[in-house]
């Protein structure tokens, strides 16, 4: 597409007056007249039977209109879905009931276990608090390893074990490979759990309307539609009937990516009360009964030769995906399988992978999902295997990089990059810093005892979620674009943008391609009812599949306009061209129309071209031909403290490729917040759960986001290689930040600490595990 | 019991239960939804708000320790159809995505600027420490408080 005077320009955002004035409308902000409030109560045990609920004296507590336990609902309402259990891709999955509300058993701490429905939220927390919970604890399992121990407790005891379902990709020949090796390389790697902590927590309100027995669901979700799908299942409602809307969402990055409990259980209450039914999560709920991400733990052996030729890479892991299964829950690990090779050529490549269910909430979907581990493992092993060869990082990268030639190139996992040029995003990255120099200065920093580290993150990741075969609920997007009489701009979109600027993005395009005022365009994305059907925001499929579908619409509008403009100035479509906003004859600009002039003739349906349709709206499903592959450089400069452990992030340096650029302070936005999440999982953040499954970091006293005094300022640049899966030729820049940035901080603390015999070191990198590793 | 306060410049009065937080008062009572509620134990900073000249955190606060006291809320920080020049900047400088901080940032913004009109760098990390951002990475948040500077100088 050729870029003109909006495309590709720092345009600030068009949704952002609502937002700084707190005129925006979020989940908890909807007040409908009437409502009543729900209040969950919880599991405070990671693992027991239930023997009894008493809820009489919560009941008669002044304001309480209901009381509901998993004894009420179990017969009237379906199991949150998972989208993901064919056991052709997963061998042996067992796949347990995931009720909404407990019955008979819990098996994390923050199950939900009994609601209490009052007229206020206050009302309906201090009854939640009478419900009387006959428990009976049993032993728990926190991790895969306690969780696939011989003898330990079942979670679902009918399947005879935890194992909760196997995995497994191959490609190439690894046993050739460590055949042919030198040597080989190995490494153990934990990726931490993590929780997604989006600023707003979920919430729901719920609304029936007993006339046309219509249900209205308001949730802080990024998937409005498949949403609407699943609750009228689990509701067992006709889903015409059943309409979801995604208002102001503060936050995401797939966390609402999903169907839970409390959705499905407002949307019950609603119905049966007939009055409007809300409840808002606090964020001690977030913590524990939000989805959690990463949790893989595994070991990884490379076979190379002398000279730092990776011939493959063989992981062994394990993944502790919590007590239940989510929407997607099995299916994120092999995200991980998918990228094991990175931006290297070898092609012999084997991934083992084995689940286990533990008393947790269940992993799904965190920013990358799936992909941060593999570009975490593949990033520090190309650094172990250079520790281990006495060989510089980016000589043994250079020797292994795909060539700039070779896309598109079809990896040892059988998924074919796009486009790409990973040298010359680190040959960009590299010209920002004096490596030599800093070696030197590192060296002269040892003598005085102060330990400085450079680390290198050369990634690629895979995105633009993505052609309909290897998506469990579609992977293709919708977009109308509707020329009103006035001649204004309405488009609808299948995603649902939730801080990504797609209001701007989408609107910039549209101004330049119909050649209207931006002023002119407005973005309306999640409700149900006025779009017909989308899959959603995520993995980074935005702009690449929704703006593609919606630019394809538009092309439509452009070529009835353009028609239509001929038809009116008595000339032929082909010698039509759009100027400054006239669509005009070739040679004769000033007697062109206006698209308002056009779109009334379209909507006035008399004066038209033969065999044209009245009206000036067009729809287009867009279903992309492979995902995309953005990649980068990053690059981390770091201090550890000699006297308290303590990582100072002195310089970080970014070069990323997303494809085209459609605005670029939205993207540089974009890659600043995923790299402060990959920061934060390689400093700071970990979910910890204790043996008995009670979780030890379940506020923000205890589970440590970063502030904005962890990072200094990033220092960010790009290269652009289209990608040829879209005609926009743009990628994706949502989770590439976080997928890249996290191995190149580890690395850095790694070779800060060489001199005290460090070869790696698991995240997240707190300074009193570091200062322990320095008093040897 | 009863709270009297002043928000935005407007005079309220209103029967309330002695436990109810300021928060809550400001958003269900009064209806001023911009001001939100993102981790109740005042540790994330959404909920900021000025009490009599003072940056607060208003969800450990109750609303009768509010009585007689002056607030400002987002919603009263543009004047006469003029945006604030920290909501300006945040604006100018993409100092927000998903918006949900953003309340509490500005106004925790707008203290600091009050308190030093040239702060550094630095000085402005340190001093929106108390306000969580899972967005932006607080690079642009940074941009943006350095721009309302510039401006409330000029």
């Amino acid at each position: 597409m050729p870029v003109s005077k909006s495309v590709g320009a720092r345009i600030k955002r068009r949704e952002d007056p609502r937002l700084i004035q707190g005129l925006a409308q979020y989940v908890d902000d909807i007040q409908l007249p009437g409502t009543l409030h729900v209040a969950v109560l919880r599991s405070p045990y990671g693992h027991a039977h239930v023997r009894g609920i008493d809820t009489s004296a919560a009941s008669e507590h002044p304001g309480v209109v209901a009381v509901v336990t998993g004894d009420d609902l179990k017969d009237n309402i379906g199991a949150i879905p998972c989208a993901t259990t064919d056991p052709e891709g997963f061998p042996g999955i067992q796949v347990p009931d995931h009720p909404v509300l407990a019955h008979g058993k819990v098996r994390f701490v923050g199950e939900p276990v009994a609601a209490v429905v009052a007229d206020s939220s206050y009302a309906a927390r201090d009854a939640a608090e009478l419900i009387e919970v006959d428990y009976d604890p049993l032993d728990a399992v926190n991790s895969s390893e306690a969780a696939l121990a011989d003898g330990a407790p079942l979670l679902h005891e009918q399947f005879g074990s935890n194992q909760a379902f196997t995995w497994a990709i191959a490609g190439g020949d690894i046993d050739d490979a460590f055949a042919q090796a030198d040597r080989v390389v190995k490494q153990r790697f934990n990726h931490q759990r993590l929780v997604p902590n989006p600023l707003e927590t979920r919430g729901v309100v719920a609304q029936f309307q007993p006339g046309d027995g219509k249900l209205t669901v308001w949730s802080s979700t990024q998937i409005p539609h498949l949403l609407r799908t699943q609750l009228s299942v689990i509701l067992n409602r006709p889903e015409q009937l059943v309409q979801v809307i995604a208002p102001e969402v503060g936050g995401g990055f797939g966390c609402k990516l999903n169907v839970y409990a409390e959705e499905a259980l407002v949307g019950y209450l609603a119905i049966q009360l007939k009055r409007p039914v809300k409840w808002i999560e606090s964020r001690r709920e977030n913590f524990l009964h939000t989805i959690h991400g990463r949790d893989q733990v595994g070991d990884v052996e490379i076979p190379v030769k002398n000279d730092g030729t990776i011939l493959g890479l063989k992981y062994t892991v394990e993944a502790d995906v919590g007590a239940y299964y989510q929407l997607l829950t099995p299916a994120i690990p092999t995200l991980t399988g998918l990228m094991l090779c990175g931006c290297y050529r070898f092609q012999n490549v084997s991934m083992e992978l084995t689940a286990a269910f533990t008393n947790k909430m269940a992993t799904d979907a965190y920013r990358g999902a799936g992909r941060p581990e593999a570009t975490y493992l593949i990033e520090r092993m190309l650094d172990c295997v250079a520790h281990d060869l006495d060989m510089d990082p980016l000589e043994v990268r250079r020797r292994n990089f795909i060539g700039k030639d070779e896309f598109p190139f079809e990896t040892g996992t059988a998924v074919a990059y796009d486009s790409g040029d990973y040298e010359i995003a680190l040959n960009k990255a590299l010209r920002k810093i004096d490596y030599e120099g800093f070696r030197k200065e590192q060296a002269d920093a040892r003598e005085q005892g102060r330990y400085l580290g450079i680390g290198f993150s050369t990634y690629v990741e895979i995105c633009g979620m993505g052609p309909s075969a290897a998506m469990p609920a579609g992977g293709w997007e919708s977009g109308t674009v509707r020329v009103d009489p006035t001649g204004k701009v309405t488009v609808l979109t299948g995603v649902s943008p939730h801080g990504q600027g797609q209001e701007t993005t989408f609107a910039q395009l549209i101004a330049d391609g119909l050649g209207v005022d931006i002023d002119d365009v407005r973005i309306i994305h999640g409700d149900t009812e006025a779009v017909q059907y989308g899959i959603g925001t995520f993995g980074s499929r935005a702009t690449a599949v929704g703006g593609t579908a919606m630019v394809m619409a538009m092309e439509k509008i452009k070529e009835k306009a353009v028609n239509i403009a001929a038809h009116l100035l008595e000339s032929n479509p082909q010698d039509i061209v759009v100027d400054d906003g006239k669509y005009g004859v070739k040679g004769s600009p000033d007697q062109g129309v206006t698209l308002a002039e056009i779109s009334m003739a379209a909507h006035g349906g008399v004066n038209l071209p033969p065999d044209t349709e009245p009206g000036m709206a067009a729809t287009h499903f867009f279903e992309p031909s492979n995902f995309t592959y953005p990649f980068g450089t990053h690059i981390a400069i770091v201090e550890v403290d000699a006297d308290t452990g303590e990582v100072d992030v002195l310089r970080y340096i970014a070069v990323d490729d997303c494809g085209q650029i459609i605005n670029p302070l939205i993207v540089e936005g974009q890659i600043h917040g995923g790299i402060a999440q990959g920061l934060g999982q390689a400093l700071y953040e970990e979910a910890i759960y204790d043996e008995s499954g009670q979780m030890l970091t379940g506020t923000f006293m205890d589970y440590a986001l970063p502030k904005a005094h962890n990072f200094p300022r990033f220092e960010l640049d790009n290269t652009v290689t289209p990608s040829p899966v879209n005609p926009m030729g743009v990628k994706g820049v949502g989770e590439a930040g976080t997928i890249g940035s996290t191995p190149s901080i580890v690395n850095a603390v790694v070779d800060a600490l060489k001199p005290f015999g460090v070869r790696h070191i698991d995240m997240p990198l707190r300074p009193e595990k570091l200062w322990k590793l320095m008093q040897g | 019991m009863n709270v009297e306060v002043t928000i935005n410049g407007e005079r309220n009065s209103h029967d309330v239960e002695p436990r109810l937080l300021l928060v809550h008062y400001l958003r269900d009572v009064v209806g001023l939804t911009g001001t939100h509620v993102g981790c109740e134990t005042s540790l994330c900073g959404a909920c900021t708000v000025m009490l009599d000249g003072q940056a607060v955190k208003s969800c450990t606060l109750l609303a009768v320790q509010a009585h007689g006291a002056e607030i400002t809320t987002i919603e009263g920080l543009a004047e006469n159809g003029e945006l604030h020049p920290v909501q300006e900047g945040f604006w100018e400088c993409h100092g927000l995505q998903c918006g949900f901080c953003t309340p509490g940032m500005i106004i925790a913004a707008h203290q600091l600027l009050q308190r030093n009109s040239r702060p550094t760098e630095a000085q402005i990390r340190r001093g929106i420490e108390g306000n969580l951002c899972r967005c932006t990475g607080y690079q642009h948040i940074v941009d943006a408080v350095q721009y309302a500077a510039r401006k409330m100088r000029s």
